[in-house]
């Protein structure tokens, strides 16, 4: 019961009553805050779903790389509708993780890690090669996204001719966060869900009771790679272009930072982690130069005082809600 | 096709010193040292400080570098790792402070030394020159002598001095080796020190050839972890076969692949995960570290 509470008023306050402060405080830049925030935490929600199976993932930027190209040369050189892109960028970078799962999935801990963290560049240096990439110069002025209408009845309108398209990015972002959350939420508390914890404490325990481990880390790598190309895609819709420099290691390592801090043993993790993460990043700017230290230090110390992640803070209401 | 060699001889030699440090880290303390390119580039900009701004003999300022770095490292293992690795629940938590201390690192280099590219004067001028087979200048030939002069230190250190066991029957059995008297705090610090003290030694070696700049630091990690992942993680031999491979890919790479364009990179990392997908633990390396 409190769970749905919470629930609602999640809904309430992320629908209703951001905007509603946004438009009283006159803060618009905040919208694209809050945007990336969501994006974000939708492709970090990949990487915590790799750590709930025992690996360290530090490759989606590869595919929240891959996404965001896959989406924009959709729009731009097929003339596909952005919203057709959307989930099939989700699932082109679901294929190539499988592709690539299936050898490298067979690594662990670290010699996983340091393959996906080397991934990430193996992408960027696809990018900058490949003909239909553009190399350096990127994909720009991709058309925002158009209006989606099934059967004659607009289900989301033109971007391009809202007077404020900050505004439905936002909500769009959102929507995508929600769904994706709401879907890892069931898969963690599925078959499935059950199967990828067993794997996390002994993988050879749990393939001698008979789970088919080798199938299983695919699946979930494929799930982890599609919400890194949905953000991705998103991501490039928003700006509008596309370079091999959008996502490089930094924000691998980034993604793997947001789930660390978040909490990898609760769902929310993610999310907690990336607005944390970005807020907190951005709130030092006023610093100027010493921005870098004061956040690497606090990092640091968040991680002698936490070691588990800002969820285990001891709370009861929130272990309650959030597990 | 000499050039060829001899390119990938001294990239090689580089290269195998970075992947020591960051493998001995690995080995003693199973950590992933994300900040390895960060040490590497504050040895560069401490030789840089002191041989190229006041103009002290070279090889003091080399181990000004080195010092410097083995301080850091051991404050570095004392005051952050130690007490991670003994707290906390996950094993994965010592990553994510490796990432702070690199985001550290680099936020320090930018405050001390700037972020403008640095570079000394020649150590010695002059260009060796076989037969237009070999051209190589001759301080590039100097470094490479003296990184594999470290090299040999390094192994002979390990091999036959008492800390060298000692760290040695650490990487291979903590338990063990605590259960023998091995002072386990005090050796994985040395360990830690030794290994940043690589780091600062090669960055302050190449700082007399490409000079040093503050973005140097992340590629130079990703180089290490892939040497490291050719060899082995976590075994010396591993490290030294890893670094030597990755500098011949290159130099090969470059002289054949340069008709195509900058491909070199995408190509050897293409190889290595089908490398790695036929041998997961590398050419040594102990499976599943």
């Amino acid at each position: 019961m409190t769970r749905l509470l919470a629930l609602v008023v999640f809904l309430f306050s992320i629908f209703w009553l951001v905007p509603f402060l946004i438009s009283v405080t006159g803060r618009w830049n905040f919208y694209f805050t809050l945007t990336s925030v969501a994006l974000l935490s939708v492709a970090s929600a990949g990487v915590w779903l790799t750590f709930y199976i025992g690996r360290i993932n530090i490759g989606q930027g590869a595919f929240a790389l891959i996404g965001a190209y896959v989406s924009a040369i959709l729009v731009t050189k097929a003339g596909i509708s952005f919203w057709v892109s959307l989930p099939a960028a989700g699932l082109f970078a679901g294929l190539v993780a499988v592709l690539i799962g299936l050898p490298i999935l067979r690594l662990r801990g670290v010699y996983f890690a340091m393959i996906t963290l080397v991934l990430t560049e193996v992408v960027r240096l696809a990018a900058l090669a490949l003909p239909i990439t553009n190399g350096a110069k990127g994909i720009v002025s991709i058309p925002l996204p158009s209006e989606l209408s099934i059967f004659g009845i607009t289900m989301i309108p033109d971007f391009s001719t809202m007077e404020n398209s900050k505004l439905a990015f936002y909500y769009a972002a959102c929507a995508l966060m929600v769904v994706c959350f709401a879907s890892l939420y069931r898969i963690v508390n599925s078959r499935l869900g059950h199967l990828c914890r067993s794997m996390q404490q002994n993988e050879e325990l749990a393939a001698s009771v008979g789970v088919n481990v080798a199938h299983l880390r695919v699946i979930v790598f494929a799930i982890s790679s599609f919400f890194g190309g949905l953000g991705g895609a998103m991501f490039g819709a928003i700006a509008q272009s596309v370079y091999p420099s959008s996502f490089v290691v930094k924000d691998s390592i980034d993604f793997m930072l947001n789930c660390f801090l978040g909490g990898l043993g609760y769902v929310f993790g993610p999310m907690l982690g990336t607005l944390t993460l970005y807020f907190g990043w951005d709130l030092m700017f006023e610093l100027g130069k010493y921005q870098l230290l004061v956040f690497s230090s606090v990092l640091i110390l968040l991680i002698l005082v936490l070691p588990n992640g800002l969820l285990s803070i001891r709370l009861g209401w929130i272990r309650r809600l959030t597990r | 096709m000499e050039q060829v060699v001899a390119n990938g001889v001294y990239l090689g030699s580089q290269y195998a010193m970075i992947a020591l440090g960051l493998t001995l880290i690995f080995a003693l303390m199973n950590v992933l040292n994300f900040a390895h390119g960060q040490m590497y580039v504050i040895g560069g900009f401490v030789t840089y400080t002191f041989y190229g701004q006041f103009e002290v003999p070279f090889l003091l300022a080399l181990l000004m570098s080195c010092a410097t770095l083995a301080i850091l490292g051991a404050l570095i293992e004392k005051f952050l790792f130690g007490p991670v690795i003994r707290r906390s629940a996950r094993e994965e938590s010592t990553m994510l402070l490796a990432a702070g201390i690199a985001f550290l690192l680099d936020a320090v280099i930018l405050l001390v030394f700037g972020e403008k590219q640095r570079g000394v004067p020649k150590i010695v001028d002059g260009v060796f020159n076989w037969d237009f087979r070999i051209i190589m200048p001759y301080d590039r030939m100097l470094i490479c002598g003296l990184a594999i002069l470290s090299i040999g230190a390094f192994i002979a250190f390990m091999q036959f001095s008492r800390t060298g066991r000692a760290l040695r029957a650490l990487a291979q059995d903590r338990t063990a080796a605590q259960l023998m008297g091995v002072n386990v705090n005090r050796y994985s610090m040395i360990g830690f020190a030794l290994g940043a003290m690589l780091a600062g030694l090669v960055g302050g070696l190449l700082v007399t050839i490409t000079g040093v700049n503050l973005g140097m630091g992340g590629p130079t990690s990703i180089k290490a972890f892939m040497m490291v992942m050719i060899g082995g993680a976590g075994v010396i031999s591993g490290a030294i076969a890893g670094g030597f491979i990755l500098g011949m890919l290159e130099a090969v790479g470059l002289a054949v692949l340069s008709q195509y364009g900058d491909i070199t990179y995408l190509v050897i990392f293409i190889a290595l995960m089908i490398f790695l997908a036929i041998r997961p633990h590398g050419l040594m390396g102990k499976p599943w570290g």
